[in-house]
């Protein structure tokens, strides 16, 4: 699942706002599919990482109950513009990816 | 959640080590995902929940946590959650929502110079409390706000 993430990164007297979008369909595993009527099995990112300049600034950890495509936004102190920033996640299944970008 | 992974997590050579593990391709993504604490995302109640995140239940009301949530969530698959904590030395800000099936929606875990500020979105499935947990200095404060719910969240 490459390019999964939507990161933008600003800096402002000092502190950095990160916005971070992901696109994940985020399955409780409590819901059945109307079609077939079995259950639809859970999947869901279980845990968000975001680097800056290697240095890891948030990590988040998440349960079933965030929503579809899920929304995350953090501040943090101590960055410059032009710095790089890694966000990542790992999903229930294994699956996982991450994204580099640059703070303006 | 065990003091070894709170002290796994705030040691960031160790984190950084683990990620170039993981790039190396020694360790694969489900191995690291070991820490991930089941038993708090998987407790059906708020104290359970509690007891296997933050090892402890004790709240203190406090009135330096802002929780910013909507009154009414005509949508309770998408009800967009701010928590701004202005207590000093903020290590961990977790957002729980009693009243659906598993209580623990997400649990932040801050370093040393991040703010007390995330926003994000959660499902809820019914009318209930949104309650934001700070852990700050080894103690666990809270606010709390209700939000209802009109179409649920959960389940379809």
């Amino acid at each position: 699942m490459a390019n999964s993430i939507k990161v933008r990164a600003n800096v402002k007297s000092g502190v950095t706002v990160v916005k971070t979008l992901i696109n994940h369909p985020m399955e409780t595993g409590m819901r059945k599919d109307k079609k077939t009527d079995k259950m639809i099995p859970a999947h869901f990112i279980q845990e968000v990482t975001c680097e800056h300049n290697g240095k890891n600034v948030l990590t988040a950890q998440w349960g079933t109950a965030v929503s579809k495509n899920p929304y995350l936004s953090f501040k943090f102190t101590g960055a410059n513009a032009g710095d790089s920033l890694k966000v990542s996640w790992v999903d229930n299944q294994g699956q996982s990816d991450s994204i580099e970008s640059k703070i303006k | 959640m065990n003091t070894n992974r709170r002290s796994f997590l705030k040691t960031s050579a160790t984190a950084g080590a683990v990620s170039v593990a993981v790039s190396a391709g020694l360790l694969t993504p489900r191995a690291v995902l070991a820490a991930w604490p089941k038993n708090a995302f998987e407790a059906k109640d708020v104290n359970s929940a509690l007891t296997a995140a933050m090892g402890d239940t004790t709240l203190t009301d406090s009135g330096d946590i802002n929780l910013k949530a909507p009154d009414i969530a005509e949508n309770g698959a998408v009800v967009p959650i701010t928590v701004t904590s202005t207590i000093p030395g903020t290590e961990s800000i977790s957002i729980l929502i009693p009243n659906n099936a598993t209580p623990l929606a997400a649990s932040f875990t801050l370093s040393s110079n991040t703010e007390g500020y995330v926003s994000t979105r959660v499902k809820m499935g019914k009318t209930s409390d949104v309650v934001a947990v700070v852990k700050a200095g080894g103690k666990l404060y809270s606010s709390k706000k209700e939000v209802k719910v009109t179409i649920g969240g959960c389940g379809g």
